[in-house]
């Protein structure tokens, strides 16, 4: 087991030098010269090479490639071109209030999803099953962010009874939270939670009906078990590739949570991601991409060692 | 699909076989009949046809000028008389326009699939089939591109190369390249264990041919299917792109686009603001349930 | 016309990273032209391994190959060619044709490699196809789902013929059969040979099988020849004790023709880490000192008839060497 630990370990430590690769790249693959930005207009050839040599423009790739990794692996992803503070200090609060949506969504949608998925699962009723079914599929693809204006039609525009954007006063102090705050998060939070719900009520409901089907539950209804314990014995062997889908989902909403942030101004990653695009600044959009990226590595990689530990059958060699 | 082409060396006529023949068709058309004869699907069917047909169609159908801008009447309700969906922030017909828009919408959900299904599926199915360390170097490559969120990758792409249909095409077919790759590299593995494949090699076929003529037919299916199940996260996507101002820029009808520009109006014209995404929504929802059928169906293949 | 030979040591390491599956090591033996070769021996002792070895399906790590005097490879027979020369007929009839192809398809792929015009290459399936007793008209276009297993293992054969290879290679081939068909078969690849001038490799775990058709039989013990002979000294006369229990554990319908030999027991070891010595050793109940020092190599027996014991080659310092040789 600890084997299998430090083996996925090591597996990933190439991943995330492949993502700073990919990410470092992005500089190179975009149009126009990568120091553009922050150049002053008609500079002289003098002034440009200057601000080349100042940057490490004018090494050659694999050096530069090595040095700016050097230094993202120690904390320092340069400086934001348009606040020149740096990237890291922008990227951080901006990844907390993320994971404060994030982490309000995904507990949404697990007991959303888990209890739609159980009911339908169990339930031998037909109706049940294809509405949870047809929620679910609605769940996976409707288009978030619009369903996030649809709120805001409804819950700000129409009824007027939750604000349409922005964040509550007390930020990620969550021990600060007054119903302000909550009210805040309400139509984010349920927006960014249907996918995951969508996703999930399909899944348990398949899990339930295949562990159902399977013989030890037969075996176990021959032994005259009462329904509750029978209950209790599918959960326990449905539960690990469960895990496995919610700890994906919970990573995908890391990255994913971008185009619902845009929608209700939530200053987080997205919101970040999306004023560095806009100002074309390529180290703020560099740092935030491989925090997200290693946020999401790291969250698979618990994930993984997560279920192996749960489930028996995963042998852990 | 192109269910007819895949079926074309089954329907080869029996040369004078007697009728005691079975016959029970070529893979394709089984499948074929089994998705129709599912009611969701046809539904579903009938649904992406017409909004690609009025897309294919709307210079003839569609009821003003896309572009036509008035500044009188702005941001009319739908039910308005003339424009039976009203009028979006310039003046411009909505149906017009959400006809006209799924002409870039729906080819930005189709094209980045069509295009990850060729280069994923060929990286895959070499990955597969020669194994060792080409699968490695294939594959390690594509766990890097796993390690990013799909929306996550789709935006920093796109935000990179610049705004542009052509450069949120390149970025979506990046974004689908690996999970294509690796369905495609799972099926060829196991095909390529298969004994007709030895036999094949058997005979001395070099490895083009016994891909070409022995894996292609028998990944193809699994492939697809999957990658039908992509087409509608692609539209999602695409419109998303669209929508943060990366995909199609004005005054082209795209529904993102329009979800984009219609947002600051959503106080003063709320329904106006969200039909689009009824648009995206539907063909969504469309592909999805045609693709779970679809996979359904190839389920049952003997 | 001297006769077709192999000669094809192999030596060791098959496998995966960290450990060598020593599946076939140092196996060599010659077919003459127009024999059938048996192959015998338990699952996993390598019978499958050589045949693949055979093909070139996997690359042996030592070893050649001599076919009708010509090498392969190293400026003989290229692989395309040994491919043509030699066919193989797989055991699974449905894993081994592609499922979306008609048999006429599945027969004129190989043609078509070797370069056989579209038209042409139909021809000859079809007459491939009435050769292993299939009528063209009625099974040319069907697909594997659309016939017996008997029909489909039928198409193997016609597949592995239409090339004209002068060896066959049967793996297993007629195994997953029924009885019934089995013998069908059996009497079918029997008659091919006869009509095609064909050599056949037979490679059978079904020891009654193999004793219908085999002119000589080769019996391997994990991953080594431990004895080969012609079939009636093999079956009657073995010299090897392994072969001894191997048709000691068949059942025989006749009581007196029982060998008087301990059946085996247990599994054979770990072909990872095979025994020093004789590989056999930790099975047999004849084991000495001498069978975990030194490897036996194959001594004569007879005409034709060779056997890798040390309890029956003299001098190899066996307490029974020489003894046992000449009881038969």
């Amino acid at each position: 087991m600890h084997l299998y630990i430090l083996r996925r370990l090591l597996y990933t430590l190439p991943i995330i030098i492949g993502v700073t690769f990919v990410c470092f790249s992005f500089i190179h693959l975009a149009p126009g010269d990568p120091i553009s930005a922050v150049l002053p207009e008609n500079a002289s050839a003098e002034v440009v090479a200057q601000i080349k040599a100042a940057y490490g423009f004018d090494q050659p790739l694999p050096v530069q490639y090595l040095r700016w990794l050097w230094n993202v692996a120690n904390g320092d992803f340069g400086s934001s071109i348009m606040t020149r503070r740096p990237v890291i200090s922008e990227v951080m609060p901006a990844v907390a209030n993320t994971a404060l949506l994030a982490i309000t969504a995904i507990m949404l949608s697990f007991a959303l999803g888990i209890t739609l998925g159980l009911v339908s699962g169990f339930s031998d009723r037909r109706i049940t099953d294809r509405s949870v079914t047809g929620f679910a599929v609605i769940g996976i693809s409707v288009p978030h962010y619009w369903l996030g204006m649809v709120m805001v039609v409804i819950f700000a525009v129409l009824l007027r009874a939750l604000p349409a954007t922005g964040m509550g006063p007390a930020g990620t102090r969550i021990w600060m939270f007054t119903w302000e705050d909550l009210r805040h998060m309400i139509l984010p939070a349920i927006t960014l939670a249907m996918i995951p719900t969508g996703v999930l009520a399909r899944s348990v409901r398949a899990m339930v009906a295949e562990v159902r089907r399977q013989e030890f539950v037969q075996t176990l209804k021959g032994k005259g078990l009462r329904r509750g314990r029978i209950f209790l014995h599918i959960i326990k062997n449905s539960a690990p590739p469960i895990m496995a889908i919610m700890g994906l989902q919970f990573a995908q909403l890391l990255g994913g949570s971008i185009l619902v942030e845009t929608v209700f101004a939530w200053p987080g990653t997205g919101f970040l991601l999306n004023a560095a695009i806009a100002t074309r600044d390529l180290p703020l959009l560099q740092g935030t991409v491989i925090v997200l990226a290693t946020f999401f590595v790291m969250t698979n990689l618990f994930v993984d060692i997560l279920q192996t530990m749960v489930d028996p059958r995963v042998k852990r060699a | 699909m192109s269910a007819a082409a895949e079926a074309a060396p089954a329907a080869r006529p029996a040369a004078n076989a007697p009728g005691r023949r079975r016959r029970t068709g070529g893979f394709w058309q089984r499948v074929g009949r089994q998705v129709l004869r599912d009611k969701v699907a046809l539904v579903c069917a009938v649904v992406l046809a017409l909004i690609a047909l009025s897309a294919i169609f709307a210079p003839w159908i569609a009821p003003a000028d896309p572009y036509k801008t008035s500044m009188l009447r702005r941001l009319l309700p739908p039910l308005s008389p003339n424009f039976i969906l009203g009028t979006d922030e310039l003046g411009r017909d909505m149906l017009t326009r959400l006809l006209y828009g799924g002409r870039v919408s729906l080819s930005m959900g189709i094209a980045p699939v069509l295009f990850a299904t060729i280069l994923g599926g060929a990286l895959g199915i070499t990955a597969g089939y020669f194994g060792k360390a080409v699968n490695m170097a294939i594959m390690r490559v594509v766990d890097v591109f796993y390690a990013f969120p799909s929306v996550l990758l789709a935006v920093a792409m796109a935000g990179v190369l610049g705004a542009g249909i052509f450069n949120s095409l390149i970025s979506l077919t990046l974004v689908f390249i690996p999970p294509i790759t690796r369905v495609a590299e799972s099926v060829t593995t196991q095909v390529r264990n298969q004994d007709y494949v030895e036999a094949a090699r058997a005979t001395g076929a070099s490895s083009v041919r016994i891909i070409l003529q022995h894996v292609l037919a028998n990944v193809t299916g699994p492939i697809l299917t999957y990658a039908s199940s992509l087409v509608s996260i692609a539209i999602i996507i695409s419109s998303g792109l669209s929508f943060l101002g990366l995909g199609a820029a004005p005054p082209i009808a795209d529904w993102g686009l329009m979800l984009n520009t219609l947002r600051q109006a959503i106080y003063v014209a709320p329904i106006n603001a969200v039909l689009p995404g009824v648009m995206i929504f539907a063909a969504s929802v469309s592909f999805n349930l045609l693709s779970d059928s679809l996979r359904t169906a190839m389920d049952v293949r003997a | 016309m001297e006769g077709l030979r192999k000669y094809f040591p192999l030596r060791g390491p098959l496998g995966n990273v960290n450990a060598h599956v020593q599946a076939v090591d140092g196996v060599s033996f010659h077919v003459a032209k127009g024999e059938t070769l048996g192959i015998v021996g338990e699952s996993g002792c390598g019978k499958s391994t050589t045949a693949r070895l055979l093909m070139r399906l996997i690359d042996p790590d030592a070893g050649n190959m001599v076919l009708d005097g010509d090498p392969i490879g190293h400026g003989g027979l290229t692989l395309r060619e040994l491919r043509r020369t030699m066919q193989m007929v797989f055991q699974d009839s449905y894993a081994s044709l592609n499922p979306r192809h008609t048999a006429t398809e599945e027969i004129t792929f190989g043609l078509r490699v070797h370069g056989i015009g579209r038209s042409e290459a139909r021809e000859q399936a079809r007459s491939a196809l009435r050769l292993v007793g299939l009528e063209p008209d009625m099974f040319a276009d069907r697909y594997p789902h659309e016939m017996s297993g008997g029909q489909r293992q039928r198409v193997n054969i016609a597949r592995g013929i239409a090339l004209n290879p002068r060896v066959l290679i049967l793996d297993e081939s007629v195994s997953a059969l029924d009885k019934s068909v089995q013998a069908q078969v059996l009497n079918l690849l029997i008659d091919l040979k006869e009509r095609l001038n064909l050599t056949y490799l037979f490679i059978s775990h079904d020891l009654n099988v193999v004793h219908h058709v085999s002119d000589r039989v080769l019996v391997m013990y994990l991953g080594k020849v431990v004895e080969v002979g012609p079939v009636e000294r093999i079956y009657q006369a073995a010299a090897h004790p392994y072969t001894r229990a191997l048709f000691a554990s068949r059942l025989s319908m006749d009581p007196r023709q029982r060998v008087d030999a301990v059946p085996l027991v247990g599994d054979p070891p770990n072909p990872v880490r095979p025994p020093s010595g004789c590989r056999f050793r930790t099975r047999c109940e004849m084991a000495e000192a001498v069978c975990a020092a030194v490897e036996p190599i194959l001594s004569e027996q007879g005409a034709l008839h060779e056997a890798a014991c040390h309890a029956v080659t003299p001098n190899s310092g066996h307490s029974r060497a020489g003894g046992l040789a000449h009881a038969a």
